[in-house]
């Protein structure tokens, strides 16, 4: 485990010296595996039953979780990597990917399964789903438990220089002309639109158009202040820089940072902030069922599932693995939220036919 | 006899076409005839498509938002193609004319970017124009700038990015025509009187005409369509059409309208391309 953490540490800072390198790391790491996938699925049918294809987020598991998982069961894992749902949504309807294990976050699971792409699992076989704590069950977006188990989750907020703005607590720093050019925004349309909006003090799954405008307007007259629109991993190693003071990130890399680098705080803003969660689910035409409910099953062990967040430092939704998780990240306030920051914290739903106003909206503060 | 002769000229002609008409057939005219049927299509909420007759796509493709994003886009391929002729065209004109025994150094210095993928030179380019970055640092250093200015991340560093990467795509053209140009029609120009700069315009360039097209349909078309170099070197605050089809089946989950938005990208294309090989090319060559 601490092994797993150095190399990270020392990952990011080579990322913090090649300034927004970050993703370039993950676009190089992802082909090599893509086209070991691509090797695999055109000799792999025969002896198809040990092999287990999992599709996940870039830099998403812990060192130890794919090798202790061969060595326990002798399959060989195949792992593949995604940036957003939306391409893991897109691979998946276009058909035929034969992957065993994704990993899409809460409103995306809604969509697989209006868009039927996902099977519902069989939780006799998943019997550490008894680990997960009590928040995370019965989610909206799976109100029985049926298509999903949760993976990790985190927050979105504020990676930020505290050393040179002092603490900050609401999203309104983000929008003050003050540090015109040192702001960057997430390049997602629900995150960076659901800032808007609860900035506000509205529903981040607001679709009254009303609502929807107000957002538009504030983000139009934030858009001069930006450096830009990038993905997190890009926006992290720029406040690292101190080429920029004021970064949405997801937490997990929020709280690394900040905890890497002397004078920066990573902090989940007021009025409210996105809480989302990562799922396991096996989609359908899936290659190996029988494999991928034991791979679930073994990530929802404690100490896999510890592995993953001392790894990644993002949330975990297990409670057995609390015990397991290092100090260091115990004691971030924002890594463990009290009751009433969890409490004003929103998640992402599935706003259905206004995906498409949410997406024109969030292209017309673009090319404002 | 004749009719032998014929024949057996034709099937070694289809011997000889016909992988490479395999080949576009599959990879190249079905995912267009797929595209056009996805065109007319309409979109699940969900994503996923229905087939059918469906013109609303392509009248969605007038919202005036999507409009000033296909104007911008032409602006960008446009100034794109003029910036890199009128740096390739010297280039080409050295290494072809004056290279010597230098030139096929030359032209594989040219090349040399190639060896790298395009995504990698892109963060290079993030790299240097960031705000800790070297260009900064050399500014500074050299006492022009105070402190660090905005170098990236604007529509001019997304231009820039474009210039870079597409540079060799005229040139490449540029030097296969040039290469071939006959000096002594230089000479016989300079025998009969006309100046350096008349026989530039009216010999040399008219001749060179051929690869000035070929270069500036290689380099418009696919700066056109381009969408990683706004995204890197833009920080996605210039949204261009690939940006635009590209959200639509991902974000949006419309794929009707995302194909509609490529068939109009493509019927624009071809209409541009054709109106400048008429107009400028038979003028050009014609009026030789």
């Amino acid at each position: 485990m601490g092994k797993a953490r150095i190399s990270r540490r020392r990952f990011l800072k080579v990322m913090g010296a090649g300034a927004v390198a970050g993703s370039t790391l993950s676009i190089l790491s992802c082909q090599p595996n893509t086209s070991a996938q691509s090797g695999g699925d055109a000799g792999g049918d025969g002896g198809g039953n040990n092999r287990l294809n999992f599709y996940n987020w870039s830099d998403y598991v812990a060192e130890s979780t794919i090798p202790n998982f061969e060595e326990k069961t002798g399959a060989k894992v195949t792992q593949d990597t995604y940036a957003s749902n939306e391409e893991l949504l897109a691979k998946l309807q276009a058909g035929g990917t034969g992957y065993d294990v994704i990993v899409p976050s809460d409103y995306m699971v809604t969509v697989m399964t209006k868009s039927d792409v996902i099977q519902p699992l069989d939780f006799s076989k998943i019997p550490n789903f008894d680990n997960i704590g009590r928040n995370f069950k019965g989610l909206s977006y799976d109100p029985e438990n049926k298509w999903s188990v949760p993976y990790q989750w985190g927050t979105t907020g504020i990676l930020y220089n505290k050393k040179e703005i002092g603490p900050i607590e609401n999203w309104d720093t983000m929008f003050d002309q003050q540090y015109s050019g040192q702001i960057a925004m997430i390049n997602d349309v629900r995150e960076t639109l659901g800032a808007a909006l609860m900035r506000q003090g509205y529903s981040i799954n607001s679709t009254d158009p009303d609502k929807l405008e107000a957002a538009k307007q504030d983000l139009i007259k934030q858009k001069p202040l930006l450096r830009g629109y990038f993905d997190s991993t890009e926006i992290s190693p720029l406040v690292a820089n101190g080429d920029i003071l004021l970064g949405h990130v997801f937490s997990g890399e929020g709280i690394l940072t900040a905890i890497e680098n002397e004078g920066l705080d990573y902090v989940i803003p007021k009025p409210g902030a996105t809480r989302w969660t990562d799922n396991m689910c096996i989609p359908r035409g899936a290659r190996n069922v029988d494999l991928a409910h034991d791979f679930i099953n073994y990530i929802l062990a404690k100490k896999p599932a510890a592995a993953l967040t001392n790894y990644t430092y993002y949330g975990t939704p297990n409670e057995a693995a609390l015990p397991l998780i290092d100090q260091e990240l115990k004691q971030v306030p924002e890594w463990d939220p009290s009751d009433e920051v969890f409490d004003r914290l929103q998640i992402i739903e599935d706003v259905g036919e206004a995906t498409r106003a949410y997406e024109r909206t969030f292209t017309e503060v673009k090319s404002s | 006899m004749r009719e032998g002769k014929g024949k057996g000229w034709s099937l070694g002609l289809a011997g000889l076409l016909g992988p490479a008409a395999l080949w576009l057939g599959i990879f190249f005219l079905v995912p267009l005839a797929l595209i056009l049927a996805y065109s007319f299509g309409t979109s699940g909420i969900y994503g996923g498509i229905t087939l059918g007759f469906n013109p609303g796509n392509y009248l969605k493709v007038f919202d005036p938002l999507y409009l000033e994003i296909t104007l911008r886009t032409l602006v960008i391929a446009t100034l794109n193609t003029l910036i890199c002729l009128a740096l390739g065209y010297p280039l080409a004109y050295f290494i072809a004319l004056r290279g010597g025994r230098w030139k096929n150094a030359l032209l594989i210095l040219v090349m040399v970017p190639f060896w790298t993928s395009l995504l990698i030179r892109a963060y290079a380019w993030v790299v240097i124009l960031s705000g800790n970055g070297l260009a900064n640092r050399a500014l500074q250093f050299l006492g022009i700038t105070d402190g660090p200015i905005s170098l990236i991340f604007t529509p001019q560093a997304v231009l820039m990015g474009m210039v870079y990467s597409y540079l060799p795509f005229m040139i490449l053209p540029l030097y296969a025509t040039l290469e071939k140009f006959d000096v002594s029609l230089k000479e016989a120009a300079k025998d009969l009187g006309a100046s350096r700069w008349h026989t530039f315009w009216r010999v040399t360039f008219p001749l060179s005409m051929p690869g000035v097209i070929a270069g500036s349909i290689l380099v418009f078309i696919p700066s056109a369509g381009e969408f990683v170099i706004p995204n890197l070197l833009g920080g996605s605050q210039t949204v261009l059409l690939g940006n635009l089809i590209q959200q639509q089946f991902l974000n949006a989950r419309d794929w009707a309208f995302g194909s509609a938005l490529a068939m109009m990208l493509a019927v624009m294309l071809i209409g541009a391309i054709m109106f400048y090989v008429r107009r400028i090319g038979t003028d050009k060559l014609g009026g030789i």
